[in-house]
């Protein structure tokens, strides 16, 4: 018996937070398009609620027996936008209800995939989807959106773009709590298991288990213990334990797979804070010798850290996918939150750790009366950022309507606390009105 | 089934026999055993063979119920999830 690894797993679950975020069913919806919405509605609700039946009951039993908690149990499902079939009018916010309606009745607690892939141009039915969005979202509590408008290898789509800057805007201009469950994507990957942005890609099977892992306490307490560590040291350091966090959704995600009888797909290794205090991403880029999250030297930190969980965990688990990397939402990270209120971190900031780790603009509430084309520009941008460097970004802005910078927006729960941060006031209407596509960057020809 | 019992407290007379006597009580087979002080708190850990019978959730309730009683945590998880995490 090995009572010095014992005590270790132990001590990382009960203090270091160490969790599986979330296991994540992949669902396959394309057996259920018929052409018209309707019958497809209730479709979508019965393959959801009989392939899903099982997984809540699963993850308690496996939560209870081997003591890792599981924080959330998820369903992501194919892009609805591709569910329209034949009917030239589908009722895309009819699908929302449906899987709405199922996700409540399998008791999980969000279901990803009313989404639209639109990188290389829409359809009619993905341009509907996206209109659709913010009564979708209004009307239903646990469905997921997030659109992809650009990629490495198609470029990005400004049409999307324009489109998606005035759909953020209207969703929260409903009620800015429903622009947390809508992302923006460039790159975005098809079998991701973290909200809001999973779907479940045409080319993955019918159904699947992906596991996302987290645990930047068990890695910021590790480090800490290291205050003189070199470099070199540093990335061992956050490689061992990067290993032994994705081991936990390696095994937690075959088990779940195995009870269940579908196979296991992937193990997201992500780091994902939330505003538990020793539950922060921030915290450990401040542990490595930084005064606070944002100074100089940030993206370097964020940089190696992101590196290091990516080598550490690849080993632990037979398939890697989805995000894989640290996470930096602001409103979800005690210590983002801090920063932010401080004045000590700022979008441009942001926006520049965004090229070096998993996603992007992520949980940032903005002013009110942003103009719908600035909140487009800062989706360009992202988008940018990840089509030249062959990686996943993107935006997930809050405009919160009658608040400015100074005010702060509470979202409850692991959703956290934002303050309301600065956007540049400069116009960029003209150059997202200019339409078209900008057309995918040199080193994607690799044919 | 093959379970690991930790009991983890403030150092007090009679918290193994407190312990065994409930294990033995429900049938469980104590495989091994080792008990120290770490950084000044009573720390044990067993690892037991749960009878084939057994309910791994009731067992677990009235283990949690006999630490709150003699005052220790008293946790219980499948070992295989130890394994997991530390061996390749």
């Amino acid at each position: 018996m090995e009572t010095q690894q014992i005590k270790e797993t132990i001590q990382m679950i009960s203090e270091e937070n160490l969790d599986i975020r979330t296991i994540t069913m992949g669902l396959s919806l394309l057996d259920c398009i018929t052409g018209d919405s309707k019958t497809t509605a209730q479709k979508i609700y019965a393959k959801i609620t009989t392939q899903a039946a099982q997984l809540v009951p699963v993850a308690d039993a496996i939560e209870n027996e081997f003591g890792i908690p599981i924080v959330n149990k998820r369903l992501s499902v194919t892009p609805v936008a591709l569910l329209a079939g034949s009917d030239p009018h589908p009722n895309f916010p009819l699908f929302a209800k449906a899987m709405d309606a199922a996700a409540k009745a399998v008791n999980v607690d969000l279901i990803g995939g009313y989404s639209a892939t639109v990188q290389a141009g829409c359809t009619p039915a993905d341009k509907a989807l996206m209109a659709s969005i913010p009564e979708a979202l209004a009307a239903t509590e646990r469905v997921c959106s997030s659109v992809n408008v650009g990629s490495t290898r198609n470029g990005l789509n400004m049409d999307a773009v324009k489109i998606m800057g005035e759909v953020v805007k209207q969703v929260a201009a409903i009620d800015p709590v429903n622009a947390m469950k809508l992302v923006v994507f460039a790159n975005a990957v098809e079998d991701n298991p973290f909200m809001a942005g999973a779907f479940w890609g045409v080319s993955e099977g019918d159904v699947a288990i992906n596991t996302g892992v987290s645990g930047p306490g068990v890695v910021q307490r590790a480090i800490a213990d290291r205050p003189d560590a070199s470099f070199e040291e540093i990335c061992e350091i956050i490689k061992q334990t990067a290993f032994k966090v994705s081991r936990m959704g390696q095994f937690v995600g075959k088990v779940a797979a195995e009870r269940l009888h579908v196979p296991f797909n992937i193990v997201d290794l992500s780091l994902a804070p939330t505003p538990a205090r020793g539950d922060s991403v921030a915290e450990i880029l401040e542990t490595l010798g930084l005064s606070h999250v944002g100074t100089p030297g940030t993206t370097a930190a964020l940089a190696l850290l992101n590196d290091a969980v990516k080598k550490g965990g690849v080993m632990a688990a037979e398939r890697v996918g989805g995000l894989s990397g640290a996470f930096i939402p602001v409103s979800e990270d005690a210590n983002m939150i801090k920063a932010a209120e401080a004045g000590q971190i700022s979008l441009e900031k942001l926006e520049a750790m965004t090229a070096v780790c998993s996603v992007g603009l992520d949980m940032v509430a903005i002013p009110g009366d942003t103009p719908a084309t600035t909140i487009a520009g800062m989706i360009a941008d992202e988008a940018a950022i990840g089509m030249i460097n062959n990686k996943t970004t993107a935006v997930r802005v809050i405009p919160v309507p009658g608040k400015t910078v100074g005010d702060s927006i509470n979202f409850g729960g692991l959703f956290g606390r934002a303050p309301i941060m600065a956007v540049n006031d400069g116009d960029a209407s003209s150059f997202v009105s200019r339409g078209g596509q900008i057309p995918a960057p040199i080193h994607s020809f690799k044919n | 089934m093959q379970v690991i019992i930790t009991v983890i407290g403030t150092d007090k007379v009679g918290i193994i026999a407190a312990v065994t006597t409930k294990l033995a009580a429900l049938n469980v087979n104590i495989l091994d055993v080792s008990q120290t002080i770490m950084q000044g708190a009573f720390t044990m850990m067993l690892l037991a063979q749960l009878p084939e019978a057994a309910a791994f959730t009731s067992t677990k309730a009235e283990l949690q119920d006999l630490g709150t009683s003699i005052g220790v945590d008293v946790k219980i998880a499948r070992q295989e999830i130890f394994d997991a995490m530390h061996k390749l």
